[in-house]
């Protein structure tokens, strides 16, 4: 998921989900096809595929790397869907060598299917964990070698031994000291597609690379340019007469580009951040304590210090970004980390905010991501709760009565974030009661931002009067403010149509609904429970825009939701191609009913189990105030309680288990839902430390359930059908292969709520299932 | 063996005579296409590319500026790949952009980001002269032979830093921005004469969907537009 993360976009990392899942069933159908012979060579064949896991992840590494594939020539060239198909091939072919271990095990060492069972999950849980804290201190490509590593010495460990295989010995010797001495550097190097940002700059002449440091969080690369400067200042005035200074590019996976601003303590020589349009909540603020959300390479700290701020709070989630600007670059960024008035947080921002008991007169959201990320869809699938309405309300809590909270986004035309955050904060203002929302907000935008206030309490004549001469003096366009005369938009930088004007007034009174409806882009308010800000796909614009796409109107697709689609798509032809259609070879001789019946149940789990833990990771993101926490908490805690709750199944001999424990989950699931956001209200401000036991104390008695009803589903299979054991596990993993992009989707279009309520009738239907048979 | 040779020799000059004239084709084709597009153009003040602009685009050879692995897609109407992570824009745009600076005869026009080449020739067959300036130095190499060997002698190009312009050669009649940044440089907007029109495309490679106009007036006021590529409403049931 790094690797692709880092070398395509990110949203390629749902593929490899799907493909891991995928390597599961496809290998389960190949044990199911050739049992007999593969029953006798057990060993062997453990060893050779432990061995092939480890041969393959390095050789489809380097291959996958190699394919031409180009996500942003898709649009023009129907070559590229090719190309991306053969990567997914490629990138199935280690995970099928991986399953088909684990897949022996279980087939030809039944009397120890239930500590196989065991040791796999934990194994995998432990993995869960394990991978995050290598990646913090290996790069990916060198983490890989740990895991080349590790899959040959499984392979040794459970190789024949015997002297009649002294070749597979040899060739296990031989690839150890290759992988632990011999891999050439250029094998591991990471090719960034050309068109990312960082491949870019790299591009320009006389760049170098600085610095490099990478963690799960992102891989970090700062490049200075000495002859063509950095130079980044969004929505910069154009009748400035400032330069920005020299900077250093930070990119994030070769993208998402942030800079670090040369600074010497003299505030003079930054008079361009007087003229960007963020600046626009200090013309109202006097000495404002700020606080910062995001403060990537300081460029926001650095607003704030240069616009009179006499306090910075500043919240930044990757350590290794504040370590870059205090330590790495301390010279070039003026140790502006050290200022008397600057205090660096390294926390997740939405989890700082809800645990601090101080009120700031500005909370500032900068830009965060780059342009190009921005558009084209790029981030549809990114989850974000600093944009949702409950995050809003939250930072207005925090805000001193006068105070501002101020947000500024890249400006696409026609417009989408910056309407959909005005729809954002409209709705927070509402949930809050508030009267008159409309005298609360207004908002600016310069050829390429927008910037967003939202007031506690009312904005004055005197506000509206600042607001309007800062707009002017700049060549910046007033898009709101309370009493705004549709004569005052769209005077500087002309647009067709005042857009952000007429959205504006169609939220502030009867029409939103109709706007949401009407508009051609999904605007209406991001919350925590659909927390995708940047999805603006809607289904019924696809026509009209694809059909513009060659002609200029490629910008208008939101891309990232249709490769999500695809990847459904894709994971459903790969299921059936590769699990499914090779199991009709198998003998069928079951009662009848069974296919159907034992089918939908086993179906039904696969996408189930998922279902809950995709949820459970985001749920669990907002209490754990930490991405890498939740995954890692989340993923280990229910792999490792699932495993334990298989192994308990084995035990259990009242009748009706699996009624028993569907039930359990289903009634644990929908007091969750209710549950949980009480918990995490109540218990959100709490150290870490207990949040991480409380959230393994909520997820071990669900896991445990949910670890049960495919073993006991398994045991009444051998019980009374046994040919179609091999078709419950492909049935099983063709339902996983898409449950991770289905899961994906669903939230998208209906919240997590509604995958928690999915999974939960999923259980009930496939008890129903079982006790009819 | 004299004989086979100029056979030889005669049958190589009608292939490549009948590439020459597949080429022509071809790009008449292109430029039928291109027209029927730019009524699709929005927010202008008229539906269509003025004719020496397209007499451009259907005199220069689109094909010379790509790499040999793109030539037979040259005469599509879209971007593609030239190495270095850098694309020739779709022949559309180009001829959009170029239109919107309404250039003349006795114009001198800046370009930043010079590339193939491409815009910097088409831009050649209507102006006096073109300065332009790239930042990738194999790109700028290959784009200053190419231009010579084509004969393109009224433009000049230089290695180096674009945020500045060009100011021995300007102030400019147009100045034309073959990619967007994160602000419009202060410099270029200086270096506009009075009544001078600059254009940038916005939006990521291959995805170019807004064009932004910079038009300084005599008195030297500044007003920017933003050209919509296509004709689209963002609301249902609006045209």
């Amino acid at each position: 998921m790094r690797v692709l993360s880092i070398v395509q976009w990110h949203h390629f990392a749902y593929m490899i989900i799907s493909l891991a899942l995928l390597g599961y069933g496809a290998s389960g159908t190949f044990i199911a096809l050739f049992r007999r012979a593969l029953e006798r060579r057990f060993a062997v064949v453990f060893a050779l595929s432990a061995l092939l896991f480890s041969i393959t992840m390095l050789v489809c590494f380097m291959l996958g790397q190699r394919i031409p594939f180009n996500a942003l020539e898709v649009v023009w060239d129907r070559r590229q869907f090719l190309h991306l198909t053969i990567m997914y091939l490629i990138f199935f072919v280690p995970f099928f060598f991986a399953a088909c271990c684990i897949g022996l095990a279980l087939t030809c060492r039944q009397a120890h299917i239930s500590r196989i069972y065991f040791f796999d999950l934990l194994g995998a849980g432990l993995g869960a964990v394990l991978i995050i804290g290598t990646l913090f201190i290996l790069a990916p490509q060198n983490a890989l070698l740990v895991l080349l590593a590790l899959a040959v010495i499984a392979s040794a460990l459970a190789g024949p031994g015997s002297p009649t295989h002294r070749p597979l010995l040899a060739m296990q010797i031989v690839w150890l000291a290759f992988v632990l001495a011999g891999i050439p550097g250029q094998w591991l190097e990471l090719r960034l597609s050309e068109y990312k940002g960082l491949s870019q700059a790299m591009q320009v002449i006389d760049s170098r690379t600085m610095a490099v440091s990478s963690s799960p969080l992102g891989l970090l690369t700062v490049v200075e340019s000495p002859t063509v400067p950095f130079r980044h200042a969004p929505g910069l005035s154009f009748g400035t007469r400032h330069i920005p200074p020299e900077q250093l590019g930070v990119f994030t996976d070769g993208d998402a580009m942030s800079v670090i601003t040369r600074y010497d303590g003299d505030l003079s020589k930054l008079g361009y951040l007087g003229d960007v349009t963020a600046a626009l909540p200090y013309r109202l603020l006097e000495r404002p304590e700020v606080l910062v959300l995001g403060a990537g390479g300081g460029s926001d700290v650095l607003l704030a210090l240069f616009n009179g701020a006499a306090r910075v709070d500043a919240v930044e989630l990757n350590p290794q970004v504040t370590e870059l600007v205090r330590d790495t670059f301390a010279e070039f960024s003026g140790r502006v980390h050290e200022d008397p008035r600057v205090t660096v947080y390294t926390r997740e921002a939405r989890g700082f905010v809800a645990q601090s008991d101080r009120r700031y007169d500005l909370i500032q959201i900068g830009l965060l991501d780059s342009f190009g990320a921005s558009g084209a869809g790029v981030q549809a699938l990114h989850e974000s709760y600093l944009y949702t309405v409950e995050g809003i309300q939250e930072y207005l809590v925090h805000i001193s009565p006068g105070g501002v909270l101020a947000v500024t986004r890249w400006l696409k035309q026609p417009p989408r974030d910056s309407l959909k955050l005005f729809a954002t904060a409209i709705a927070a203002l509402q949930a809050e009661s508030v009267d008159r929302p409309g005298q609360r907000v207004a908002m600016i935008r310069s050829w390429n931002t927008s910037t967003l206030l939202i007031k506690n309490g009312e904005l004055t004549k005197n506000d509206i009067a600042a607001i309007r001469e800062f707009a002017r003096s700049h060549s910046f366009d007033v898009s709101y403010y309370p009493g705004m005369p549709k004569s005052d938009a769209n005077r500087f930088n002309l647009l067709g149509q005042a857009y952000l004007y007429d959205g504006a007034m169609a939220l502030l009174g009867n029409d939103a609904e109709r706007l949401f409806e009407r508009y051609k882009f999904h605007i209406a308010p991001a919350t925590d429970n659909q927390p995708y800000f940047f999805h603006f796909f809607k289904w019924n614009s696809i026509r009209e825009v694809m059909a513009l796409r060659k002609h200029g109107g490629a910008g208008l697709v939101e891309w990232g939701y249709l490769i999500l689609v695809a990847t459904l798509l894709q994971a459903v032809i790969a299921g059936c191609v590769l699990i499914l259609i090779p199991l009709t070879r198998i003998r069928r001789t079951w009662p009848t009913g069974t296919g159907a019946r034992m089918g939908s149940y086993f179906f039904l789990l696969g996408l189930a189990f998922l279902f809950v833990e995709m949820a459970f990771i985001q749920k669990f993101i907002l209490f754990l105030s930490h991405p890498l926490y939740s995954v890692a908490v989340v993923l280990s805690g229910f792999l490792v309680f699932a495993g334990l709750g298989s192994e308990f199944s084995a035990r259990l001999t009242f009748r009706s288990p699996v009624t028993i424990a569907t039930g359990a989950i289903s009634a644990i699931t929908l007091i969750y839902v209710f549950l949980l956001p009480v918990v995490f209200r109540q218990f959100m401000g709490s150290a870490d430390a207990i949040k991480i036991v409380m959230s393994v104390v909520l997820i071990a008695p669900l896991a445990f359930c949910m670890g049960m009803p495919f073993p006991l589903g398994l045991k009444r299979l051998a019980e009374r059908a046994p040919d179609f054991i091999p078709w419950a596990w492909g049935i099983n993993g063709f339902a996983s292969v898409m449950s991770a992009a289905l899961a994906t989707l669903l939230a998208i279009e209906f919240g997590f709520t509604a995958v928690l309520l999915f999974a939960l009738l999923s259980y009930a239907s496939a008890a129903f299932m079982l006790r009819r048979w | 063996m004299m004989r086979w040779v100029l056979c030889s020799l005669m049958l190589f000059a009608v292939v490549a005579q009948g590439d020459e004239t597949d080429y022509a084709d071809l790009r008449a084709e292109l430029v039928a296409e291109v027209e029927s597009y730019a009524r699709m153009a929005w927010d202008t003040d008229k539906n269509t590319l003025s004719d020496s602009v397209m007499k451009s685009l259907s005199t220069v050879e689109r094909h010379e500026f790509v790499p040999q692995s793109q030539k037979r897609y040259a005469y599509e109407d879209r971007p593609l790949p030239i190495g270095h992570g850098q694309t020739i824009s779709q022949p559309y745009i180009v001829a959009l952009m170029t239109d919107l600076i309404s250039p003349e005869d006795s114009d001198v026009v800046l370009e930043i980001g010079t590339g193939s080449g491409y815009q910097a020739a088409i831009l050649a067959e209507l102006v006096e002269h073109v300065y332009t300036i790239e930042i990738i130095e194999p790109l700028f190499n290959s784009a200053t032979t190419r231009l010579d060997r084509l004969g393109y002698d009224n433009v000049t190009t230089r290695l180096g830093d674009g945020y500045f312009g060009w100011e021995q050669h300007g102030p400019f009649d147009a100045i034309v921005v073959t990619a967007a940044a994160s602000h419009v440089p202060p410099p270029l907007i200086q270096q506009l004469k009075p009544g001078a029109r600059m254009v940038i495309p916005v939006g990521g490679r291959f995805m170019t969907q807004q064009l932004l106009l910079i038009e300084k007036t005599e008195q030297g006021d500044i007003i920017t537009k933003q050209i919509a590529a296509v004709r689209f409403v963002p609301l249902t049931g609006e045209r």
